[in-house]
This record gives structure tokens, C-alpha cells and sequence, in this order.
């Protein structure tokens, strides 16, 4: 009796957490396409509910309404795992993160180790949907994924490590915590700048989208799915990129700390902040994808290598050099 | 690279520009129409579906002359005629296949009463084939429902014929 109630409370933690993000997604979509419109001047959608913020959901019915056709030379298994793939692994990352002191599924030590690991195994679900379609587009598609979200992947670890160098532990509230005096953002602006366009690079938004280029590869790793798990892979991919604005944001932003530690808003919760933050991070994406131009993908492998490795592993150093010598070092446990 | 260059490049000065202007454009007055429930103008000499129009008794304007069908490039038009009971020639039959029709604007152009027109309809896509062969009730019923932005474009453009 004891483990079916703690299950079931597990179970209701587990579903309070992933209802409001998936909601969450749907109007982040509507965000993403609105602000779009709005930067080319036009009205964006705003038919289907007050402001068209119903317009992803009728989207997701028209999607589970689809048949699913599965190409006669797929390998079955894989093609049907794919999307499945991405979508868990985009929301079982939101198990770590806080947003608030006591706002958390799982408050474990190794919160950040646990989060990039996640999100690395995401390039799985990308290249099992290219590889089980059996056909050249998406073949094509998942390869450059591949390439483009490892490469990114060195120079986000990288500065994630600079954030530890700072913190002294990977525990994702102490992070937060950490930043009670000063937002990392400040003293690690250039890495916060990299980061963001990592991110980019890692999500597959524009100017970075080479898996999915539309002129060259008709949509990439997707082209063979339909229905429903077309859907779990457009789900995957927003749900990521509001993970790394969530990542963003506890690593440079702060958190679900206020701005500052004033009266009316020291007692706004936290929640309210860690999605403020969020949400100015998402806009910053949906702004770039308006204005940029696709990258080229050796100016895209050039960019990850060449540049921003060897920038944030020279700035690991300073951080690491500056720290030791004031001798501010974050003490161990 | 110059130094002007290099700078530039680090800094991402025209991301940051380009980021800004962006933001501009936010708060701009939109360029697009709700179309479904608002439209865009269009020109009175616009070609849309055709109508059959009549004269203000009711009488039909077409005289059966055929020459739109003898203008008619895409040969959509088919007329059949006769002589009506009180002398006048009228048509029988005038079916347009508005599958095959091009919407040119010669059968428009060559009738001499006024009587084939194009209105300013253009929301007419039918689920069948068979709904766009258009027969004379239909062009007829057409012209009635037009009638006025009909009477009101040819008005308009009357000068320059």
C-alpha cells in the first residue's frame, strides 16, 4: 500500500509537471509564429481562439486526424521509435528543472551533468528518423544534424563548465543560488553569447536549420513522417528549444531570483521569474529567426570549431586563472 | 579583414542592428488584410465568373450573335440559338466550361449589348468537376445576383472603352 501511494503521488508530480509544459510548447509555437509575422508585417495567425492562441492546438488535432504512412522500404521499428525518442527525451530533461526554490521533480546533485546528457542523447532521435526512412533527403538531414548538434554540443559543455568553475557544485538550485549577488550573465557576457548561438545551433533554429533547409533537403530527417509523428518531432524540437532557454536562464539569467532584491518584488514567487526569463530568452530566438540568413554548413562547422571552441576553452582558463588568483574560489562541500 | 572589420565581427554589431530594427518592425501598421473578412480592392475592370446580365424589363441582353464564342481562345463558350415567337433571336443554349475558360476578357470585349460580362466574383471553387460547367440559369441567375457592382464597373469604366 505505502510504494502504490508514494507511485501515485509520483504520478501526479509527474503529470503537473508535464501538462503545463506541453501547454507551454503549443504557445510558444503561436508565439514563434506570431512575432515572425509581426517582424515581416503581417498579422500572423489570429483566427482560431482570442488571438489565435488556439491555433496550435486545432494544428495538433489536424495532425492526430492524419494517417500515418510509413514508406513500404522503412525499417519499421526505428522509423516508429524516432519520434517517440525525441519527445521523451526532450521532457524528461524537465525533471531537474527548478523553478523555484522547492519546485522541482527531482533535486539531484548532478542536475546539470543529468541535463546535458539528456539533451546530447537527443541527436538519437534525429538520426534514427533519417537513418529508418531509407531515403536520401532525410539521410542527408540526420548526417548534418549530427555533425552540426555534436559540434555545438563541445562549446556549450565547455561553458557550462566556466558556470561550474564559478558555483562550485552541480546542483542546479545551487547554481541559482550562486547568483544571488551578481547574474552570471555579467561577469561571463561572451560566454553568454556563445551560448545563445550554440543553442541556436544545437535546437536546428535559423540561421543554423541545414537539417531540415527547405531548398536543398525538402524538410530533412522529417520528410518521410506524417500525422502524429510529425507532430512528436515538432513537439521534441519547441520542447528543446524552451529547455535551453530554461538552461539560459538558470545558468546566466538567474533563475527564479527577482531582478532585485527590492520590497514588491522579492515577494513575487519564483515561478514567475524563472518564466519571465524564459520567455524573454524564447522572444530573443524567434527575433533571430526573423532577421538571419542561413549559414553555409562548413561556415557552420567553422564557426563551432574554429571559433567558439577555441574561445570558450581560453576564456575556461581566464575564468579558472581570475578565481584562483583573487582567490574567490567556490569552497567544496 | 581590416580592423574596422575585425571589431565589427566580434561585437556582432550589424546582428545587434539588424536585432533592433526587427524590433521596430514589431510595432508597425501590418500589411495584410484578414482576408476572409475583410478584402482587398480590386479594379472595376476585374475579370471574375461571368454573368448573363438583362435589361431593367427583364428581357434578356444577349442577341445570340456568338460572337464571344467565336472570339473565345480556350473555345470554352457553346451557343445554340432561335427565333424566338416574337421575331427576336435568342439563345437556346449557352453553356461556358469555366474549367477550360481562361479568363481573358474577349468575350467581354466583343459583345456588343453588354450582355456577357465578368463580375467581380472570385470565390466560386466548387468539390466537382460537374458544378463548373456553367449553363445559361446559372449565368443568368448570376447576373441578377451581380447585377448592381456589374452595372456599377462597366459605369466605372465606361470612359475608357
Amino acid at each position: 500500500m505505502v510504494y502504490l501511494s508514494i507511485f501515485f503521488s509520483e504520478v501526479y508530480k509527474i503529470i503537473f509537471l508535464l501538462l503545463p509544459v506541453l501547454v507551454s510548447v503549443a504557445l510558444i509555437v503561436w508565439l514563434d509564429r506570431r512575432i515572425w509575422a509581426f517582424v515581416q508585417k503581417r498579422k500572423g495567425p489570429n483566427v482560431v481562439g482570442p488571438f489565435g492562441l488556439l491555433q496550435t492546438f486545432a494544428d495538433a488535432l489536424k495532425f492526430m486526424f492524419k494517417e500515418i504512412i510509413i514508406p513500404a522500404s522503412a525499417n519499421k521499428i526505428i522509423f516508429i521509435l524516432a519520434p517517440i525518442t525525441t519527445l521523451t527525451l526532450a521532457l524528461i530533461a524537465w525533471a531537474v528543472i527548478p523553478f523555484s526554490e522547492d519546485m522541482v521533480l527531482a533535486n539531484i546533485n548532478v542536475g546539470i551533468l543529468y541535463l546535458f546528457a539528456v539533451s546530447s542523447l537527443g541527436v538519437y532521435g534525429i538520426i534514427m528518423g533519417g537513418w529508418a526512412s531509407n531515403s536520401k533527403y532525410p539521410f542527408l538531414g540526420a548526417i548534418r544534424s549530427a555533425a552540426q548538434m555534436i559540434s555545438y554540443e563541445v562549446s556549450i559543455g565547455i561553458i557550462i563548465v566556466n558556470v561550474l568553475l564559478c558555483v562550485g557544485s552541480l546542483n542546479l538550485n545551487e547554481i541559482v543560488i550562486a547568483q544571488e549577488n551578481v547574474w552570471f550573465i555579467f561577469p561571463l557576457f561572451p560566454m553568454f553569447v556563445i551560448f545563445f548561438i550554440s543553442s541556436l545551433a544545437e535546437t536546428n533554429r535559423p540561421p543554423f536549420d541545414l537539417p531540415e533547409a527547405e531548398s536543398e533537403l525538402v524538410a530533412g530527417y522529417q520528410t518521410e513522417y506524417s500525422g502524429m509523428m510529425y507532430a512528436m518531432f515538432w513537439l521534441g524540437e519547441y520542447a528543446n528549444i524552451l529547455l535551453l532557454c530554461a538552461l539560459g536562464s538558470i545558468l546566466f539569467l538567474g533563475g527564479w531570483l527577482s531582478p532585485i532584491d527590492v520590497y514588491p518584488f522579492n515577494i513575487v514567487p519564483g515561478v514567475f521569474w524563472m518564466i519571465l526569463k524564459i520567455l524573454i530568452l524564447f522572444i530573443l530566438f524567434s527575433l533571430v529567426k526573423a532577421v538571419v540568413t542561413i549559414y553555409r554548413f562548413d561556415q557552420l562547422m567553422k564557426l563551432g570549431w574554429k571559433i567558439f571552441l577555441p574561445l570558450s576553452l581560453t576564456w575556461v582558463v581566464l575564468t579558472a586563472s581570475f578565481l584562483f588568483f583573487l582567490d574567490i574560489l567556490p569552497k567544496p562541500l | 579583414m581590416t580592423f574596422y572589420r575585425i571589431i565589427k565581427t566580434i561585437f556582432l554589431t550589424e546582428f545587434v542592428v539588424a536585432l533592433l530594427i526587427a524590433i521596430k518592425k514589431i510595432f508597425k501598421a501590418k500589411k495584410t488584410i484578414n482576408y476572409p473578412f475583410e478584402k482587398g480592392k480590386i479594379s472595376p475592370r476585374f475579370r471574375g465568373e461571368h454573368a448573363l446580365r438583362r435589361y431593367s424589363n427583364g428581357e434578356e441582353r444577349c442577341i445570340a450573335c456568338k460572337l464571344c464564342e467565336a472570339v473565345c481562345p480556350a473555345q470554352a463558350i457553346t451557343i445554340e440559338s432561335e427565333i424566338m415567337i416574337d421575331g427576336s433571336r435568342k439563345t437556346t443554349k449557352y453553356d461556358i466550361d469555366m474549367l477550360k475558360c481562361i479568363y481573358c476578357g474577349l468575350c467581354e470585349e466583343s459583345c456588343p449589348v453588354d450582355a456577357i460580362v465578368q463580375g467581380p466574383n472570385f470565390e466560386f471553387s466548387t468539390e466537382t468537376r460537374e458544378e463548373l460547367y456553367y449553363n445559361k440559369q446559372k449565368l443568368l441567375d448570376n447576373g441578377d445576383k451581380w447585377e448592381t457592382s456589374l452595372a456599377k464597373n462597366i459605369k466605372a469604366d465606361e470612359p475608357f472603352r
